[in-house]
Order: structure tokens, then C-alpha cells, then sequence
């Protein structure tokens, strides 16, 4: 068994190609979250401010994509993109580079377009946590409003933050695997891929969980490590 | 959108909607004693015990219900004494039986962590005073400790019923024709992707909203007095 376990990872390469399949796993989940991020914090300040219009269309999109499962939004934009993408390229003769590259852009896209519905509630729940007093504090203070805003709300609210995003972060490195069903060569593909043509799916997909699980458990760990950081003088409540 | 497509798309999703139900009863009357046993186990005095239903947690909130699911289904077929077993192979060899069983024990984790925290956070004097009373263990548990976690514990559940609606439609990646992989067909079959998707949506919407509803009011129930 062991020497199998030998010749299957390490001579036929397969252990190879699920470690290739993690770093794709681990860019696709990283750049969706930064992406999602920086789309959440502009419409999280849209929605905490209450403008008209702009805020119950986020609320909406917001609702809409916690309220459905990942799969279906996954399904939705590469379904829906694949067509006029590959009219695009073809005019633009673009054909073989957007034939390899366009399951890791969408892929991208839609873990972001899911992550940053996420991230969205937790920044405006960490806007609305920041202590009213502090903001009146800033105010007799005769502050600008942009001072007040980068120098009070912002720094507390991203403190307040942080834990709901380790949240949906661990989520985000989770929902990657749901991009392979649409064919993206990540962890879960490879394993899949490997599965199928040694014909031991217990041995792959129990090594695509355990890499999955390191991925997950390294970056609990080092979330710990930057809370403790961001929360130095401040007393564990 | 066009009428036709409705009338053409709604009778498919309403017999997906059947299994997505399905699979979320099972999650939650399954998933829900099995996820408090092992609050229970984690806080137990016993050591290996409490340990093991530790590390199941661990592994079954570290990764994602996709590798959980496929590893049921398509990894467990491959060790003989579960395919020669009758019983097991019932449960593991036919997709709605596995994509049930990987929806239990994925939701028997994070309610157990819902449990967990809701048990901790119970006033130590209550419990005190219940052995002072001469209490035994299980009495202060089924009289105390329980009533009180579970309504500290609820609105946390009414959100995990939410997400077991959304898992059950990774059933569709082992072959069950619940919503999402009837939308999936419907997708492939009229190319009407966003027509779909917004009836497809809908479904999901309206049940969370009738479970999230009746947890609500369940929740007002149990939490007398106001």
C-alpha cells in the first residue's frame, strides 16, 4: 500500500498536480477576496450612508447572493459570459488565449462577485458598531468631516471588521472548489482529474480535503496572529 | 422574459424543489440532535471523547462540502467491506442517500459549534444553583442548561438552516436533480441563462423566507415574556 501510495503521488506525478492544483486554489481564493473587498468597501459606505436608490440596490444584490447557493451565481456567469466572450475573442483573434484563460478570470470573478456580498454586511455591520460617542467626541471636536472619517470611523470599523471577514475569507478559500465544477484546473479538478484515471477517488479526494484543511488551518492561524496585533491595547471584551 | 419559458421552466423546478426539500428536512432532523450530541460530546470530561468530536469539527468546517460529498459517494464505494455491507452501501452507494448523509454531517459540525458557544455562555450560577439543588447531571442538563442554550442558540441555527438549504444544491454535483441541477439543465437547454437564474433565484428566496419565518417564530415562542 505504501509503495502504491509512492508510485501514485510521487512517480506518476500525481502529488505534483494536486500541490499545482492548490496554488491555483489559493490565487483564485485570494484574488476573489481582495477583489470582493475592494467593491465591498465603496457599496458598504453606499448602504451605511442610506443614499436612495444606491443602498436598496446593494441591499438587493446583497440578498440575492446570500440567499442563493454559490453554484447557481457560478453557473449564471459562466453560462451566461461564455457566449459573447468567445465572440469577442474570435473578432479580436484572441481565440486560444481566451480559451485557456477565461475559467480563471470568471472563476475569479464569481468567488469575488459571492465574497463581496459577504463582505458587504460585515462592513456595514462594523460601521454601524463604531461607538456613537467617539463620533460626538470627533465632532465638539470641530473635525472635518473627512478627518472624522478617516481618522475615527474608518480605523475602528476595520478593526471591528476583522473578524467577519476571517469568516467569510474561510468561506471564500472553501467556495474555490465549487469553481471546478465549470472545469477551472484547481485543487478539486486535479484531484477529480487524478481520481479518474488511477480510479482511487478515496485516495485524491481525501488528499484535495487534507490540503484544503492545511489551507484553511494555516490561514485561521495566522488570522489569530493579526488580530492579536490590531487588538493590542484594547481589552479582550 | 417570456411566458412561455416560466410555464416551461416551473413545473422541472418545483420537482427540484421536492429533493432541495427533501435533503434540508433531513439536514435539519438529522443534522440538528446529531450537531448537539456533539456539542455535548466537545464539552464532555472525558478527554479522548471530547478530543475526537474536536478534530471532527475541525475537519468538517476546514474544508469545503464538495470534497466532503464526493469522498462519500464516490471515495467510500472503493473499500469493499462498505460495498459488501448491505446497510452502508444503501446509505453510501445511491446519490440522494449520500448527498443526505454528507448534508448531516456537514451541518452536525457547525451546529455543534453553534451549541458549543451558546453552552459556554450559560451563567454559572444557574448551573450551580441547579447542583445545589441535588440535580443530577442529566436532570440540570434536560432542565437547564438545554432550554436555556437553545434559545441562546437559535437565531445562529435559523441562519445554519439558511446555508443547509444553499449545501443541498452540491447534491447536484453527485447526480440528484434538486433546483440548482435542474437550473443547470434548463440553462443548457433554452440558453436563457438570466431567465433562469431569476426564476431559479425565486425558489431559493422563498424558502429561506418561509424557514427563516417559522424560526423566527419559533424563536418567539421560547423567548417568554416579551
Amino acid at each position: 500500500m505504501s509503495f502504491d501510495l509512492w508510485v501514485l503521488l510521487v512517480e506518476q506525478g500525481w502529488g505534483f498536480a494536486l500541490l499545482r492544483g492548490a496554488t491555483v486554489t489559493l490565487a483564485v481564493g485570494l484574488l476573489g477576496m481582495l477583489a470582493g473587498v475592494i467593491v465591498a468597501v465603496p457599496l458598504a459606505l453606499l448602504r451605511w450612508r442610506r443614499l436612495p436608490l444606491f443602498s436598496q440596490a446593494v441591499d438587493g444584490y446583497s440578498i440575492l447572493v446570500r440567499g442563493v447557493p454559490g453554484l447557481l451565481v457560478i453557473y449564471l456567469l459562466f453560462f451566461g459570459s461564455i457566449e459573447w466572450v468567445q465572440r469577442l475573442a474570435t473578432a479580436f483573434g484572441y481565440q486560444n488565449s481566451a480559451d485557456s484563460a477565461y475559467p480563471f478570470v470568471i472563476g475569479v470573478v464569481a468567488i469575488a462577485a459571492i465574497s463581496c456580498a459577504y463582505s458587504i454586511e460585515v462592513f456595514r455591520g462594523a460601521l454601524e458598531a463604531v461607538p456613537v460617542g467617539l463620533l460626538e467626541a470627533a465632532k465638539s471636536l470641530a473635525l472635518p468631516r473627512y478627518v472624522t472619517f478617516f481618522h475615527v470611523t474608518l480605523p475602528i470599523a476595520l478593526r471591528l471588521a476583522l473578524g467577519g471577514l476571517n469568516n467569510v475569507w474561510q468561506m471564500t478559500i472553501k467556495d474555490t472548489s465549487l469553481v471546478s465544477v465549470v472545469g477551472m484546473q484547481e485543487l478539486m479538478r486535479s484531484a477529480a482529474i487524478a481520481a479518474g484515471i488511477t480510479r482511487s477517488p478515496l485516495l485524491f479526494y481525501c488528499a484535495a480535503a487534507g490540503m484544503f484543511f492545511a489551507l484553511t488551518a494555516i490561514s485561521q492561524a495566522l488570522f489569530s496572529h493579526t488580530e492579536r496585533f490590531f487588538n493590542r491595547g484594547f481589552s479582550r471584551g | 422574459m417570456e411566458l412561455d419559458l416560466v410555464t416551461y421552466a416551473v413545473p422541472f423546478l418545483l420537482a427540484g424543489a421536492k429533493t432541495t426539500l427533501l435533503i434540508s428536512v433531513f439536514g435539519v432532523a438529522l443534522g440538528l440532535p446529531f450537531g448537539i450530541a456533539l456539542a455535548v460530546i466537545r464539552a464532555s470530561k472525558n478527554r479522548m471523547l471530547s478530543r475526537s468530536a474536536d478534530i471532527y469539527c475541525a475537519v468538517f468546517r476546514g474544508t469545503p462540502m464538495l470534497v466532503q460529498i464526493f469522498v462519500i459517494y464516490y471515495g467510500l464505494g472503493q473499500i469493499s467491506a462498505i460495498r459488501s455491507n448491505p446497510v452502508i452501501w444503501w446509505i453510501v452507494g445511491h446519490s440522494l442517500h449520500a448527498a443526505i448523509l454528507a448534508v448531516v454531517l456537514n451541518t452536525g459540525a457547525y451546529t455543534a459549534e453553534i451549541f458549543r458557544t451558546a453552552l459556554l455562555s450559560l451563567p454559572r450560577g444557574l448551573i450551580e444553583a441547579s447542583q445545589a439543588c441535588g440535580l443530577s447531571v442529566w436532570a440540570t442538563f434536560r432542565h437547564v442548561k438545554f432550554p436555556l442554550a437553545v434559545r441562546q442558540a437559535l437565531p445562529a441555527y435559523s441562519s445554519e438552516v439558511a446555508i443547509i438549504v444553499k449545501e443541498s444544491s452540491l447534491a447536484s454535483t453527485i447526480t440528484v436533480l434538486e433546483i440548482t441541477g435542474y437550473a443547470k439543465r434548463l440553462m443548457s437547454e433554452t440558453f436563457a441563462i438570466m431567465d433562469i437564474f431569476i426564476i431559479t433565484s425565486a425558489f431559493y428566496l422563498m424558502m429561506n423566507v418561509i424557514s427563516l419565518t417559522s424560526l423566527k417564530l419559533i424563536e418567539r415562542k421560547l423567548s417568554f415574556g416579551k
